[in-house]
């Protein structure tokens, strides 16, 4: 099977899908230069007509998808930062999520928001943050976080053919990671986690670009003779709680880990089902690793020191199995 | 006379349709101050002729956008009396099922894309829908309604500017009631005429007689024409009055405080937009008999929704818990 990257991943999911259904259009900043590579080549094939260079609006350009996806189109609303979505929390959170509800189900709100999620290397606390945490609060949503280049292609292929609003959050640590990728259709639906690492000994539940510091936090963990479970739930919105506590029922520790902050955040959701409704399986208390409840700071070693990451993993696994 | 070309036919339907917001909305205060309704209402008493005159320059297949002061325009663009009063009531029958309420009432069959409980939310989604024409080649035009309050927000420039740059079928219309909740206009916009925004971005700006409902009818043909032929956008600013306060009832928690002169009031109930229609039309054009008719007709319209609506369930409580996400 071939390679592609992330980003690949991306502009093919994009391409297949404005292929195979002229409802579909695009609108974002800058997406005819394609800054970070995600919409390269689409306004060849596509025309301009469908690939929209929306101005710095997001407000309006949010809002106007919003709109065009109660007229009947399905629109990709590509926002660059992940904080950037501040700017059309409106549009977002009181018009897209809430429009069908209010409406007594008569309006289908088919509209995928894309955007780069996370910190990226000292890009400062307003290009740095992820977000989705504040949107798991807001009924009507579905949220996506992929963790490598097959599964971007595949939820984001699921989030563009699902008739509601979905949230693509994409982080660009991934951009250049490699991965085998099935050249035809494949779709992975929404709300299905995956286990990324078979093991026995300890659950470490990591989200989105975590997943990648999970896996070798537990290559690492294996050599002290730790056998780690890694479990990627991929959807955040729909949550797949069954895979989840089918694994800490099997290692009976669990460790949660992601880059948005402590408090409130998706982490807190997760251990929260794990203590609603796993806790007879439970040896030892559910442990969280996120970023903590600071603004993502600029400094190189400032920055490095909040994120979670691979060696802090594996220092929280061991106080977890004390 | 301009409204030559208007037939008596529809000159009828837009008094009927007039007519019909007004007795909807005097009967939703009535009914709302007796304690039959849930939560608050916004009525556009006053404002019958901009909802009016724009929605009918529109087709069935094409778009409003509405506001919290919602109620006129969707009667105005085909919505039916029984499902909205049933929505109003939070009941079952109602055009949302009970779940959106006097600022969420839509009907997207009618192309109605819903009233808004945000000021300045419906800029963007007409804009929207606008692009929606646009991008699929069809030929629909929105029309999004909305109120000077709505100028001041961001989402009026957002949305005029891309409406603009793209020469997007949609008709701008500002109901300028002269108050955006308890402030006056005067006192919080940049400048006298909303109209004149129209310049910073490129687009017609028309300021009309926002009580003459066939003045109104006149510059929304023309802008919606305009917007058909891919010309763009046009603004329109309709200058009219609310009668009634912001939220009915509200002297309920404002108490002897003031915010509009009792003279100002009077002034602009002498411009009402059905005395209006009647002076300028009867006796030549309808006979008192014809106008007194249409008036019976829709009181007994007004009185079988309320009826309905009263008499119409409650949903299920576990209803709360449906139509979050479309499985098709």
């Amino acid at each position: 099977m071939r390679e592609i990257n992330f980003i690949q991943a991306i502009n093919e999911a994009l391409a297949e899908e404005l292929r195979l259904d002229p409802k579909i259009f695009m609108i974002g900043i800058d997406i005819w230069v394609g800054a970070f590579g995600a919409t390269s080549g689409l306004t060849d094939e596509f025309g301009k007509e469908r690939i929209l260079n929306a101005p710095i609006s997001e407000a309006g350009y949010a809002g106007a998808g919003v709109g065009a996806a109660m007229a009947g189109m399905r629109p990709i609303v590509e926002i660059e930062f992940a904080s950037f979505f501040y700017c059309c929390w409106d549009q977002v959170c009181n018009q897209a999520a809430k429009l069908r509800y209010m409406s007594g189900g008569q309006a289908a709100i088919p509209i995928t928001f894309r955007s780069v999620c996370g910190a990226i290397g000292s890009a400062a606390a307003q290009h740095s943050e992820t977000v989705y945490s504040q949107f798991m609060s807001v009924p009507g949503l579905k949220i996506v976080v992929p963790s490598g280049p097959r599964d971007m292609k595949g939820l984001l292929k699921s989030a563009i053919r699902d008739n509601n609003p979905v949230l693509v959050f994409e982080h660009l640590k991934l951009g250049r990671t490699k991965e085998e990728v099935p050249d035809e259709d494949s779709v992975i639906p929404l709300g299905q986690a995956e286990v990324k690492r078979e093991g026995t000994d300890v659950t470490i539940v990591a989200i989105g670009f975590m997943v990648s510091q999970a896996l070798k936090a537990a290559k690492s963990l294996e050599q002290d003779g730790i056998s780690a479970e890694v479990v990627d739930p991929r959807t955040l919105i729909p949550l797949d709680e069954e895979t989840i506590l089918a694994s800490v029922a099997k290692t009976h520790k669990v460790l949660v880990v992601d880059e948005a902050h402590l408090r409130c955040g998706a982490a807190a959701e997760i251990a929260a089902v794990i203590a609603d409704k796993g806790f007879d399986n439970l040896d030892a208390p559910i442990k969280r690793l996120t970023t903590p409840d600071v603004p993502v700071p600029f400094s190189p070693p400032l920055e490095k020191f909040v994120l979670p990451d691979d060696k802090k993993i594996v220092s929280a696994v061991k106080e977890l199995l004390g | 006379m301009a409204d030559a070309t208007i037939s008596t036919e529809k000159l009828l339907d837009m008094y009927r349709t007039m007519q019909t917001i007004r007795q909807f909305e005097s009967r939703v205060r009535d009914i709302f101050k007796e304690g039959k309704l849930p939560g608050f209402v916004h009525v556009s008493i006053g404002e019958e002729a901009s909802a009016t005159g724009g929605a009918a320059a529109l087709t069935v297949k094409d778009y409003i956008t509405s506001t919290h002061r919602g109620h006129g325009h969707l009667i105005a663009k085909g919505g039916e009396v029984k499902p909205m009063m049933a929505e109003l009531f939070g009941k079952k029958t109602g055009y949302c099922k009970g779940k959106g309420g006097s600022m969420h009432i839509a009907n997207f069959s009618l192309g109605i894309l819903g009233a808004n409980g945000i000021v300045g939310a419906g800029l963007p989604l007409a804009t929207g829908a606008a692009l929606a024409a646009k991008v699929r080649g069809s030929s629909e035009v929105a029309l999004c309604f909305f109120g000077d309050g709505a100028s001041n927000e961001g989402t009026f420039h957002e949305s005029l500017n891309i409406a603009s740059s793209w020469k997007l079928p949609v008709v701008f219309m500002c109901e300028n009631n002269l108050y955006g909740e308890f402030t006056a206009g005067k006192d919080v916009t940049s400048v006298k005429d909303i109209a004149d925004r129209a310049r910073g971005h490129d687009m017609p700006g028309v300021v009309l007689n926002g009580n003459d409902v066939v003045e109104v009818y006149e510059a929304t043909c023309q802008a919606v024409e305009r917007a058909r032929k891919g010309q763009g956008p046009t603004l329109l600013e309709c200058k009219t009055y609310r009668w009634e306060g912001h939220v009915v009832g509200e002297e309920a928690f404002l108490g002897k405080k003031s915010y509009r002169p009792a003279d100002e009031i009077e002034a602009w109930k002498k411009r009402c937009p059905l005395l209006t229609f009647e002076q300028r039309f009867v006796p030549d054009t309808f006979s008192q008999a014809e106008i007194e008719k249409v008036q019976a007709e829709v009181a007994q319209s007004i009185d079988e929704a309320v009826q309905f609506a009263q008499d119409s369930p409650y949903p299920e409580p576990e209803e709360a818990l449906e139509d979050m996400f479309s499985e098709a």
